[in-house]
């Protein structure tokens, strides 16, 4: 118990500041908050396996988390029959045509290895492979894209509650993190950095602008949610009551009774909208609960402590006859699969899809931030790290506004400088998200929760 | 009959020529001037790699910390009246950002990255420091000049129009040379042989190459690490000043494309061999040719040179240009996998 008091300290704070948000501004913006800390909490778990277990740089977060949205939609979406009808047929011929492909390339580099011209055979079967597909997608493509534009032009998805989303999400990323990791892995630390950044760039590419597959920069809207719509709460008699019961003491100070429906109602509608963002956070808040309970397990078993082994020292644990090439890999593969749930998770918290906002400095930079501040190597200082930078980012437009006015406060409403500080608050997030990061890294390195090694 | 051979050749060199001006004018002069703008970033991208040893992800917004200020002087000689004629303003207040980023660079070397080297920590280490170096420019620009896009350019803006050189020449393309576009290679030309000159004939630049190549061999050899360290970051700033410059002045400044021009940069650099400054000059242009070359629809090329009866239905185009930079990834991608100490030979990473 004593060795953990710092880790109960700060998660207590990090609670109240929320709570206090909640106090302060409202329950509603608290909750989403708390919602989307736990989101980035997931992300940065997944970082956290890579980065902090096995000293894996992977930048490319941004790309899982846009590959989870995409299952999302996928699951989720009605399929829209028209637009399978005008060209399903074709789009399924050409995943066929990838497949055969990948698998007579695959037995080629194991079956004839000792080819001569094994490259240029490999070259021919791609190249011809590619001309064949552009043939048979570009109608097909062009005929759903005409599908009722406005509304779908794509696939659609298979209909299936969104939650089944958050596991085919982990699949997707974590099919991709095995290809990445089997070509870029063997790359030095820094490299591999850039790898991947470059790498989940051009799944963004390929997300944004193949609109039979995602509608593209259009979005897909309307998602299904797996929590009641606040429309059918304000309808439902039992909501009704609880919100009666709830706030009993306030109501039964207004004596008129049209006055008090009018109140009660308005109560309802408030409260509807924190029931569902409670929903999502109790949702949310289990799946980081087990992913920390999966984790935890993991980083104190023998394959934990071998990954550390890794980590710490390559070369030696190869001796040690660890085979630190597939360790590697499965890891990438993990750590992926769980940005994926997150980057699922997210749409489904949003119900919309909107491939144009995945950018890097969010997706990607801020979730290191956020590993390297809460603790690396310690999964308790990264959900931590999760909670105190996405709590910052949030709020960081108040506190500037504050300090900006606390600051200025000598000068004139309409100066300049005053007129122009308050107008760029927005930026100031990322001045201060830059400041901590420098901050945390020269004068507590391995952030503040830092990882416990236990001996035994 | 004679006469009849003599119209039909005619006729097919004016084809021909159609087809190269177009070539000229689509790919070649837009690919010179974007390749030039990205080799200048990739170059100090390498160096900084080379010298100091970590991948610097601040390259990006560097440039457009620069290039905010070369603005921020453009404007102020534009209010005093101050011009340089059919030439940019910019080209003068280059300069004075180069010196306020200079500045810049050596305070947050000071301030941040000199730590981290006398302690010898990790390049990975130095590469998440420049991440939090990266938050804070990004922020700093955004504060001072917003996130907007700005055109700072005056001054003549084409040297050739496409309908002069039509009339010209009699032919029927059009060749616009902009004015942006040869200053952008003039500078990147002096500039870059400067550089070379430096590194190659000084005795300065000569003690980077040798720190570079190996440390601790320099360092017995008397060379000072900081000078080396200093003059890094001094040429770092200048290039990333005058980069940026001219790519604004090209297209126009906004804050998120020059981040996101940390990539291709990055892509040249290593695929030009990171650590080897003249691969990364040579790994721009191999990138923005590509990037050019291969999201171009040659339909119209087609039409020019093959008969009638052959033209192509389709746009003949390789890739949509929404993957511009799919492309240049790709082939950073393929360049890791067969060659991943780079095409020139840098640093085996």
């Amino acid at each position: 118990m004593r060795n953990n008091l710092d880790v109960i300290a700060a998660y207590s704070i990090m609670l109240g500041l929320i709570i206090l948000v909640g106090f302060l501004q409202s329950w509603s913006i608290a909750l989403s908050i708390l919602c989307l800390c736990l989101i980035s909490a997931v992300m940065t778990i997944g970082a956290n396996i890579q980065w902090g277990y096995a000293g894996l740089i992977n930048f490319g977060i941004m790309g899982y988390t846009a590959l989870g949205g995409l299952a999302a939609v996928l699951v989720s979406a009605p399929p829209v029959e028209e637009a399978w009808r005008a060209g399903g047929l074709n789009i399924l011929l050409c995943a066929f045509i990838i497949f055969s492909m990948i698998f007579i390339i695959r037995l080629i580099i194991k079956k004839f290895s000792k080819l001569k011209n094994r490259n240029y055979i490999i070259a021919a079967i791609i190249i011809v492979g590619i001309i064949l597909l552009r043939l048979i997608s570009a109608p097909a493509i062009e005929s759903i894209e005409a599908v009722n534009p406005a509304t779908t032009g794509f696939l659609g998805g298979m209909g299936l509650p969104i939650i089944f989303s958050w596991i085919v999400g982990a699949f997707f990323a974590g099919g991709l993190a095995y290809v990445i990791g089997k070509i870029a892995l063997g790359l030095r630390a820094d490299y591999l950095a850039i790898a991947t950044l470059l790498i989940s760039e051009i799944v963004i590419a390929v997300i944004k602008h193949e609109d039979w597959l995602s509608r593209g920069v259009k979005n897909v809207i309307g998602l299904k949610r797996p929590v009641p719509y606040e429309i059918d709460l304000q309808g439902k008699e039992w909501f009704i009551n609880l919100v009666q019961k709830f706030h009993q003491g306030s109501l039964n100070l207004i004596s008129d009774n049209l006055e008090k429906q009018q109140a009660l109602k308005q109560l309802v509608i408030e409260s509807s909208t924190v029931f569902v963002k409670l929903c999502f956070a109790g949702l949310f808040t289990a799946v980081v609960i087990a992913l920390l309970i999966v984790t935890q397990k993991a980083l104190y078993s023998p394959w934990g402590r071998m990954m550390r082994a890794i980590r710490d020292n390559e070369e030696a644990a190869n001796a040690m006859g660890k085979n630190v090439v597939k360790q590697h890999l499965l890891i990438f593969v993990l750590g992926s699969a769980i940005v994926g749930i997150a980057g699922a998770m997210l749409v489904t918290y949003d119900g919309l899809f909107t491939p144009g906002s995945y950018r890097p400095m969010r997706y990607t930079f801020l979730i290191w931030v956020m590993v390297i501040v809460g603790g690396s190597g310690n999964n308790f200082g990264a959900i931590l790290g999760g909670f105190a930078v996405w709590f910052l980012w949030i709020e960081a437009a108040p506190i500037a506004l504050f300090l900006i006015n606390f600051f200025t406060s000598g000068l004139d409403e309409t100066n300049a400088l005053k007129v122009h500080l308050i107008d760029s608050i927005p930026y100031f997030r990322f001045l201060m998200m830059g400041i901590g990061l420098l901050l945390i890294m020269r004068y507590r390195p391995k952030g503040i929760l830092p990882e416990k090694i236990k001996r035994v | 009959m004679t006469k009849e051979l003599e119209a039909l050749f005619w006729e097919l060199k004016m084809d021909f020529l159609n087809a190269i001006i177009l070539l000229l004018n689509y790919i070649f002069v837009p690919a010179l001037s974007y390749g030039s703008q990205l080799a200048l970033g990739a170059i100090f991208v390498s160096l900084i790699y080379g010298i100091l040893r970590f991948a610097y992800f601040t390259a990006g917004d560097l440039m457009s910390f620069g290039t905010m200020f070369t603005i921020l002087f453009t404007w102020y000689f534009q209010s005093l009246g101050i011009g340089l004629g059919f030439l940019p303003t910019a080209l003068i207040a280059i300069p004075f950002g180069i010196i306020v980023t200079i500045f810049y660079v050596l305070l947050k070397d000071k301030l941040v990255f000199s730590y981290y080297r006398t302690k010898k920590s990790p390049p990975v280490m130095l590469a998440m420091v420049s991440i939090g170096t990266m938050f804070v420019t990004q922020a700093i620009v955004r504060i001072i000049i917003g996130p907007f896009d700005r055109r700072f350019f005056d001054g003549e803006k084409f040297i050739i129009r496409a309908n002069e050189f039509k009339e010209m020449t009699g032919l029927n393309e059009g060749l616009a040379i902009k004015s942006t576009q040869v200053i952008t290679l003039f500078v990147t030309i002096i500039v870059v042989s400067i550089l070379f000159w430096f590194l190659n004939k000084t005795k300065t630049g000569k003690s980077m190459r040798a720190y570079s190549d190996n440390e601790d061999l320099a360092l017995l050899s008397g060379i000072d690490p900081k000078k080396v360290v200093m003059t890094t970051w001094v040429i770092a700033a200048i290039l990333a000043t005058i980069g940026g410059a001219l790519y604004g002045l090209d297209k126009s400044f906004k804050p998120f494309t020059y981040f996101n021009n940390m990539l291709p940069i990055f892509a040249a650099a290593i695929v030009g061999g990171i650590g080897n400054p003249f691969g990364a000059f040579l790994g721009g242009y191999v990138i923005a040719f590509s990037e050019i070359l291969l999201t171009y629809a040659y339909k119209k090329f087609f039409v020019y040179l093959l008969p009638e009866n052959l033209e192509p239905e389709g746009l003949l185009q390789l890739l949509s240009t929404d993957y511009k930079f799919a492309v240049s990834f790709s082939i950073l991608v393929v360049v890791l996998l067969f060659r991943p100490s780079g095409i020139f030979k840098g640093k085996v990473l």
